[in-house]
């Protein structure tokens, strides 16, 4: 107990108002009123009816497992791209060569500067006739005519995972970089001695010992990648014709273009229910690093 | 040596990190020289890095063509502080409520409040709309402050959280020995000694809040005076003749400011903004 807890034991509670205030009035109402909209037909008119599960039945009966199918692909090479290229780029920038400290820095822009500006100047990069993509790659022979990127729903799929790849990227580099510093030298030292090459220890050292950081980071970053929302609605608002149409973008359409309320509640309940169950393995997941950590001393993250 | 790397390791090592940097940094290389094209050499094909009359015309232009620009971004600055403000009021005490004391249900409200950064406001989108409808913030600056205020506490809780928790308790135990009252240890123990934390969290706070002003603004409000820049840029590209050179001047005019900022304190941005990725 803290000297300063005295008597009057709803001090703390009194310090979180402000905050569990504005939360329960932007966060855990609306959530609450969202499983509730997601039973009725509300819409612009006015008079809204309890109409059970027919949300539901009708959005499993339609397209919708089809988006959700595309959204955990989606989600899945997006989160696979970023892990596997923030792995290696933490590793390149964990070597001790002139001009790192520059390098650091000059690999966050993306995730600094606001996302929407960063995607607008994407969309301009994927045109076929003007862009910098298509450009370089008829000049490398690789397409024999501009290639408009946006426009075909294989190339407009994988468009967009590539500029959510880059906005991601930085931070699961700068969090995986930091993982590593923390694998203490002497590990890497005594081995060294031993005359185990730069890759034995990378497999046997390092790698082991920031996993936890790579689980931990794999599945916030899909979390966050499952909500991804600007970057889609910006470059192809979900087309053509449905191929980047993922959960987020669907219940967006469903509910603010089209006004139908009660079938974009639904859809967000789906949303929610998928995000919780990956939060609470989250949750799980830093719970048992953290046990495992205090039985054998190493360290977490 | 440990750390020394042969001839050929050098290379590989500056190749792949110059790979990296140029997929983070393309773009904008590409908007810098689309800027600065004259509208006629935009639209050569084939594609050239460098084209003909480069100048750093659209730069003047830009503030002719796209009128509310100087809005856009005098809007963007207002609703990226405003959030930035409403947030520090509540994440000072919170997280010092976090870091000093023992109550019930402490770990279980943590835990939610870092819960809500997974939700997100993209899946809220439709209950938040109609509540900003009923409150009638649609259509003004709260709708785009509030709803950005709340889902950037959690991230500051736990940034300031753990920053209090560095500082020795014995300054606030012998102020509370001698009589002070709670409030007052709050605004002359804390505040004071706390303030290069709440700096940090201020800073990352504005970043994250400058650049996630796009869901919020499209959706809550169609009043362009009241628009952030990223919305503002945003209404001209469905036009028929987008002014792509113009449009790219505005946009790393708007992104500057946060560059010049992350220039300066990356340090502590970096660790601000990594705070989000929670680890125990």
């Amino acid at each position: 107990m803290n000297a300063l807890d005295g008597k009057a034991n709803y001090f703390p509670y009194l310090l979180l108002l402000p905050a569990l205030a504005l939360t329960l009035f932007i966060v855990a109402w609306p959530l609450a009123e969202t499983f509730r909209l997601s039973f009725t037909n509300s819409s612009l008119n006015p008079v809204e009816e309890y109409v059970g599960f027919k949300n539901y039945i009708k959005i499993f009966g339609g397209k919708f497992p089809a988006v959700i199918v595309r959204t955990f692909y989606w989600m899945f090479i997006s989160v696979s791209l970023k892990m596997l290229v923030g792995v290696a780029g933490a590793m390149l920038l964990n070597c001790a060569v002139p001009g790192r400290n520059l390098f650091r820095v000059l690999i966050m822009p993306p995730w600094i500067v606001p996302i929407a500006i960063g995607v607008f100047i994407w969309s301009w990069m994927y045109n076929g006739q003007f862009g910098m993509i298509s450009g370089i790659g008829q000049w490398l022979g690789i397409f024999a005519g501009p290639f408009e990127f946006l426009a075909f729903r294989n190339s407009s799929f994988y468009a967009t995972i590539v500029t959510d790849v880059w906005v991601g990227t930085p931070l699961v580099t700068i969090y995986l970089l930091a993982a590593m510093q923390s694998v203490p030298g002497d590990l890497h030292e005594a081995a060294w001695t031993d005359g185990a090459s730069r890759f034995y220890r990378f497999r046997r050292i390092t790698l082991p010992l920031i996993m936890p950081a790579v689980a931990t980071m794999g599945l916030l970053s899909a979390i966050w990648t499952f909500n991804s929302f600007d970057i889609i609605w910006i470059l192809t608002e979900g087309g053509p014709r449905g191929s980047t149409t993922t959960m987020i973008i669907d219940t967006y359409k469903t509910a603010i273009a089209r006004n139908r309320y009660g079938e974009g509640s639904a859809r967000a309940v789906m949303i929610v229910t998928f995000l919780s169950s990956f939060a609470a393995f989250y949750f799980y997941m830093l719970t048992r690093f953290a046990k495992r950590a205090m039985n054998h001393g190493e360290p977490t993250s | 040596m440990i750390n020394k790397y042969k001839w050929y390791e050098y290379i590989l090592i500056y190749a792949g990190i110059a790979l990296f940097i140029a997929f983070m940094l393309a773009p904008f290389l590409e908007a810098f020289l689309v800027s600065m094209r004259p509208i006629s050499e935009i639209f050569t094909i084939p594609y050239a890095f460098v084209t003909d009359n480069m100048s750093f015309d659209a730069y003047f232009d830009m503030w002719r063509n796209v009128p509310r620009l100087h809005v856009y971004i005098m809007n963007s600055f207002f609703i990226a502080t405003a959030v930035t403000i409403i947030a520090l009021v509540c994440v000072i005490p919170a997280a010092w409520g976090f870091a000093r004391f023992e109550f019930k249900g402490r770990d279980a409200i943590l835990g939610a409040f870092l819960a809500i950064n997974m939700v997100g406001g993209t899946v809220l989108i439709i209950t938040l709309y109609k509540l900003m409808q009923k409150l009638g913030f649609l259509n003004t600056y709260w709708a785009m402050i509030i709803p950005g205020a709340a889902f950037s506490i959690p991230t500051g809780i736990w940034l300031m959280r753990s920053y209090l928790m560095k500082i020795p308790k014995s300054l606030e135990e012998a102020a509370w020995a001698d009589g002070a009252s709670r409030l007052y240890i709050l605004r002359r123990i804390i505040l004071p000694i706390a303030m290069p934390g709440i700096i940090v969290v201020a800073i990352a706070t504005f970043i994250g809040a400058y650049a996630q002003q796009f869901l919020f603004a499209l959706t809550f409000n169609s009043q362009d005076s009241l628009n952030p820049l990223p919305v503002g840029i945003y209404q001209f590209f469905g036009r028929q003749e987008i002014i792509w050179n113009e449009l790219m001047a505005a946009s790393l005019v708007g992104i500057l400011p946060v560059l010049i900022i992350y220039i300066f304190l990356q340090r502590y941005i970096v660790a601000g903004l990594t705070a989000g990725a929670v680890k125990e």
